[in-house]
């Protein structure tokens, strides 16, 4: 990986100067929507957030790649910029944040467990790695209507790929030969727990030769090699080439949530080790470095992201909550009665 | 294999499989997934031939692992497939667990209808077959507990059709029950046709006036036959098949008892948190002053499961004698 004091090369895999832009906004937004988060929880207006800080280049990387109104997003919980990236609007995010009516939900789900039918991203719950096998249901119906041209990117971190449900999940998938992709984002820890105490390999992607599928790894730190990574991988999928595990290798920054406090478990030093891959001011540098912004193109898009942040958060805030009422529907479709 | 004339005798195994057959067959989105279902045509042959007729993306042999079985057919659901999943027995549905519970049963809920999950979850459960620890259980008890899920356990071959079309056209997750041990004991005349009967409805199997038995499954049978039992004693027992466990039927049990003043629940389950504490509960809610004896429940013993052994086995299920004496005791309270 890229030292501190190298930003890497500008490598385009064909994207124009106007895809890496919005790669840049994209990674600011998710940043910004972050930071409102564990604001807003420290400010007592939101009970919990959970942080993405560190994923940003493997969520435009690989929003970048979906392709939307075909594919099919199942994500995990620590995916706010892949979740806009393919189309969510940044609004939904507050009102995630401070559970109100006019989330999708409805109020009912944890911050970033999102769920919107239309753009093609499913809804999930907290339980680790039981989203994929709805994953692995979702690409067998897209195969079974031969529906050419589509996939399902699934998501996890790290500790997901310990759970059972992971193992029997790709393994349905390369057995039936699906077009999904599995993509790790691999931020080495699982709240307290290190990638050694989780697995006795040192890469995930290793996985992925037991069940008989291409693996690959990548830089999740630079969001143009993900994307090169993942346009190949969901290519490969929307074209019968079967499923593929992509392992995006980064760091997670942040506590696992407002409700942890990473302090007890790993050193300061180790985070600022890592720092030099915080995908965010590298990939401002190498758009600067290669002439595609000027530095006063960036602040103005970051001043620009701020403000709609602001905006969004403020809207969100002076809707209302869900009315008590609310805690009854949509049990079942009709009654929520157990006697009849 | 459907024959055009009003009715045909089957047995339920022969219900299970003509109305898997007709769902096949009538709707394209239907599919059917579990292990040993396709080439083997699941292991009491429910599927034979289907694999055959509908193709192997249709009827699909899955890899070993009950999770993924429930799993991937809630993504199916979630994506507008009819999916019905196999657990080959109920004993193996544990690992499915959280998929069950965690998810299917609130995929609608949580994301607030957003998403919905129309899945039929099938099973073989029961005992009284020498299948030991690991192939006679009762699962109801674990799952009537959750919110999101529907359960029903016809032990007819006219309600195994008309309830499994029920399950397979229902928006939302069902789990349903088959006792193994009514598969080929229990036959009946089945209406050709595709017909549903109402999730949540239970049936009188045998009206009676002086004492309400409420079961389900192979005990309603044998319910049914100490009745008949004591009818020619002279003496008058209602037997209610519950046909669905979640959602119930309080009115045709409130109903009945209203009439007997009496009432006894029959289940294999054990008895401890079973159906049966619900029912008596909901009983003494809502009639407490209608009945003129304590309300009993004649169930599976508190232990983890029964032996291999046929004195272990037995000693587990009730026999009908027992059924028939409890009654007897019960009218002439």
């Amino acid at each position: 990986m890229a030292e501190a004091t190298t930003t890497p090369a500008l490598e385009r895999h064909g994207l124009s100067d106007e895809q890496l832009r919005w790669i840049l906004r994209n990674m600011l937004l998710q940043r910004t929507l972050d930071n409102r988060g564990f604001q807003l929880n420290r400010q007592g207006k939101i009970p919990f957030a959970t942080g993405s800080e560190g994923h940003e280049g493997i969520h435009a990387g690989s929003a970048l790649a979906f392709e939307r109104g075909a594919d099919i997003l199942v994500p995990y919980y620590r995916d706010i910029g892949l979740c806009i990236g393919i189309g969510m609007e940044p609004l939904h995010v507050l009102l995630s944040m401070f559970a109100r009516a006019a989330d999708i939900s409805g109020g009912r789900q944890f911050p970033n467990h999102f769920t919107n039918h239309a753009l093609g991203l499913m809804s999930i719950s907290s339980i680790i790695a039981a989203h994929l096998p709805h994953a692995v249901g979702a690409a067998y119906a897209m195969k079974y209507r031969k529906e050419a041209g589509r996939a399902v990117l699934a998501t996890f971190g790290d500790g997901a790929t310990s759970e059972g449900e992971w193992h029997e999940s790709v393994n349905f998938a390369a057995v039936q030969s699906l077009p999904i992709v599995f993509l790790c984002e691999n931020n080495e820890w699982a709240i307290s727990t290190p990638r050694e105490h989780q697995m006795a390999i040192r890469d995930v992607v290793d996985k992925a030769e037991g069940y008989g599928i291409p693996g690959e790894i990548v830089d999740g730190s630079d969001p143009i090699a993900v994307y090169d990574v993942m346009k190949r991988a969901l290519d490969r999928a929307r074209s019968g080439g079967g499923p593929t595990l992509v392992e995006a290798k980064c760091y997670r920054f942040l506590s696992h949530t407002t409700d942890d406090d990473d302090r007890t478990y790993r050193s300061r030093d180790e985070i600022e080790r890592h720092r030099h891959l915080d995908p965010v001011p590298r990939f401002e540098r190498v758009l600067v470095e290669s002439g595609v912004m000027t530095t006063d193109e960036v602040s103005a898009m970051k001043r620009e992201v701020l403000a709609h942040v602001n905006d969004v958060t403020d809207r969100a805030e002076a809707l209302p909550y869900p009315v008590a009422s609310d805690l009854y529907t949509n049990v079942y479709e009709g009654t929520h009665e157990p006697w009849l | 294999m459907a024959v055009a004339s009003p009715s045909t005798v089957m047995n339920n195994v022969e219900a299970v499989r003509h109305t898997l057959y007709e769902a096949l067959k009538n709707d394209e989105r239907t599919l059917v997934l579990g292990e040993d279902v396709g080439a083997r045509g699941n292991v009491f042959l429910i599927t034979k031939g289907f694999i055959e007729e509908f193709g192997a993306e249709r009827v699909i042999d899955t890899p070993l692992a009950e999770a993924s079985i429930v799993g991937v057919a809630i993504g199916m659901a979630m994506e507008g497939l009819r999916p019905i999943a196999e657990i080959q027995f109920a004993d193996f549905i544990y690992p499915a667990f959280n998929q069950i519970v965690g998810e299917a049963a609130k995929t609608r809920y949580r994301s607030n209808g957003d998403y919905t999950c129309p899945l039929v979850i099938r099973t073989p459960y029961g005992g009284g077959v020498r299948g030991a620890l690991s192939h006679s259980v009762s699962i109801e008890a674990l799952f009537y507990h959750v919110p999101g899920l529907k359960i029903v356990a016809p032990s007819f071959p006219s309600d195994i059709k008309g309830l499994l079309n029920a399950a397979i056209d229902d928006p939302d997750p069902v789990l349903f029950l088959e006792h193994k041990k009514t598969y080929r004991l229990v036959k009946g005349e089945v209406p050709s046709g595709h017909y549903t009967i109402p999730i949540g409805l239970a049936d009188v199997k045998h009206p009676g006036d002086s004492l309400t038995v409420v079961s389900y499954g192979l005990y309603v049978h044998q319910a049914i036959e100490a009745a008949k039992r004591l009818a020619d004693e002279g003496l008058s027992v209602e037997v209610i098949d519950l046909r669905s466990i979640r959602p119930m039927d309080r009115t045709t049990i409130l109903a009945s008892v209203r009439k007997t003043h009496k009432l006894l629940i029959v289940h294999e389950d054990n008895k401890f948190g079973g159906i049966g504490a619900e029912i008596s509960a909901m009983v003494a809610e809502e009639a407490l002053f209608e009945l003129d004896a304590p309300i009993r429940r004649l169930c599976g013993p508190d232990v983890p499961a029964m032996g291999y052994a046929l004195p272990l086995e037995e000693e587990f299920m009730v026999s009908t004698d027992e059924m028939a004496e409890t009654m007897r005791e019960m009218v002439r309270f």
